[in-house]
């Protein structure tokens, strides 16, 4: 290719000198070639004229307009789904405030009932609490009735015995009851 | 080297000559370029336009965006009602930006740097609106030649101005072309020339500006074919929509 590149400008500078050597002045006046040149424009321009026109001009056109039809259909498909995605946004909105709605309904209606439940349970606990308090006060009340006599009995028969070990003579256990006694009412009564 | 900065614009046949009767129609550099510039597009938008990617690659988005560029700059010159012209102007344009890139690699020829071929480009483009113009509105686009507003007394003058300026569009639509890319491509041939002249010493000047002047240049083929282009919007926008 390069070869024949440098053939062609070679014959052209070579040619070229070889034909100014002889001609003067403008060679555009000189009407030698003048039918020849308009005979290969007509031919060469005419040729191009046509097959841009018909094969390469509506191919390009075609193009662009396939490319303009393509951005605004997706121009429109993408108006479309952001549309539909504000729809979306809202509905889901929507749903979120509907179940935080009913989250707090249920929230409440549990707090209310674990309330009241609470309240039951502690009642039913505080009446037998009460009644258990009450019981056992009664059978502390009955000890501390019966408590004195028994006392006194004990003391009488460890008197009895303490008498019997240290002078090994039986005790009337009458008598010791009536020293025990006066003793517990002086002890009562300090 | 060729000294003559006009040496360049020479055209000569490549291959044996090919007649028709008395006409000569052989094939020469200057067919040789406009048949490279043609494929070149060819080759560009015939890549550009096989994928069909959402996304697109390079050459696909260079095609895209000439595409875009050629049909905004017909809207908004000469309306929705030139939608139909859109392929020529589009060939057009690429036609004559290829062509005047072409140019711009050294020992290369530029075939719009000939005023035959931007004449006949012209003609034709001066031929069509005429016609569109005469189709589109009969014989109510000579209303053309009578702007709206101008006292009765200046009309005569107006009139004669105005026709004037309508036979010269095809002359000052081609020779804007062909002057411009002889004139530029001259310029880099005599400071081509200046380089070699001058030799290691001197020659770093004109080679620093023969550095600039092509980029100046390559900027002068886009705005040339963009100008021609541009041009052809707004002489068929006389002719679609007549506002006078």
């Amino acid at each position: 290719m390069k070869k024949i590149i440098i053939y062609l400008l070679a014959l052209f500078s070579v040619a070229q000198i070889a034909i100014s050597a002889e001609t003067g002045g403008m060679p555009q006046l000189d009407p030698k070639f003048w039918i020849s040149q308009i005979f290969w424009l007509v031919v060469t321009f005419g040729i191009l004229l046509i097959v841009l026109s018909k094969f390469i001009l509506p191919k390009i056109r075609n193009n662009l307009e396939t490319r303009k039809s393509q951005i605004m259909e997706n121009i429109e498909i993408a108006d479309n789904q952001k549309i539909n995605g504000e729809k979306n946004l809202k509905e889901y909105d929507k749903i979120i405030f509907d179940a935080k709605l009913t989250a707090k309904k249920t929230f409440n209606l549990a707090k209310e009932k674990i309330q009241l439940d609470l309240t039951k349970e502690r009642e039913k606990l505080e009446g037998e609490l009460n009644s258990e308090i009450d019981d056992v006060e009664k059978e502390i009340n009955d000890l501390k009735k019966s408590a004195p006599e028994k006392i006194s009995s004990i003391a009488v028969d460890a008197a009895s015995e303490i008498v019997n070990k240290l002078t090994e003579v039986k005790v009337n256990k009458n008598n010791v009851s009536e020293i025990v006694d006066e003793q517990i009412k002086l002890l009562g009564n300090k | 080297m060729a000294a003559n900065p006009m040496y360049q614009f020479n055209v000569y046949r490549i291959g044996p000559e090919i007649k028709i009767g008395e006409i000569d129609i052989s094939f020469t550099n200057a067919s040789l370029f406009m048949v490279i510039s043609a494929i070149a597009i060819l080759f560009v938008f015939n890549l550009g336009s096989k994928k069909k990617s959402l996304i697109p690659d390079k050459i696909q988005l260079l095609s895209e965006l000439s595409y875009s560029f050629i049909s905004k700059m017909i809207n908004d010159t000469a309306g929705v009602k030139a939608k139909p012209y859109f392929s020529f102007i589009f060939s057009l344009f690429m036609f004559v930006l290829f062509c005047n890139m072409f140019g711009m690699i050294p020992y290369s020829f530029t075939v719009t740097s000939h005023i035959i071929v931007t004449f006949v480009l012209a003609a034709f483009i001066f031929i069509g609106v005429t016609v569109i113009g005469f189709l589109k509105h009969g014989f109510g686009y000579l209303k053309l030649f009578v702007p709206s507003g101008v006292p009765i007394f200046l009309l005569p003058l107006i009139i004669v101005i105005e026709i004037i300026s309508y036979l010269s569009r095809p002359v000052s639509l081609s020779v804007r072309l062909f002057a411009n890319m002889m004139a530029g491509h001259t310029m880099m041939k005599v400071f081509g020339g200046f380089v070699v002249s001058l030799g290691i010493m001197g020659g770093w000047l004109p080679l620093g500006f023969s550095v600039a002047l092509t980029g100046l240049e390559i900027l002068v083929a886009f705005l040339q074919a963009y100008v021609f282009a541009i041009l052809t919007c707004i002489y068929l926008n006389d002719a679609l929509n007549l506002h006078h």
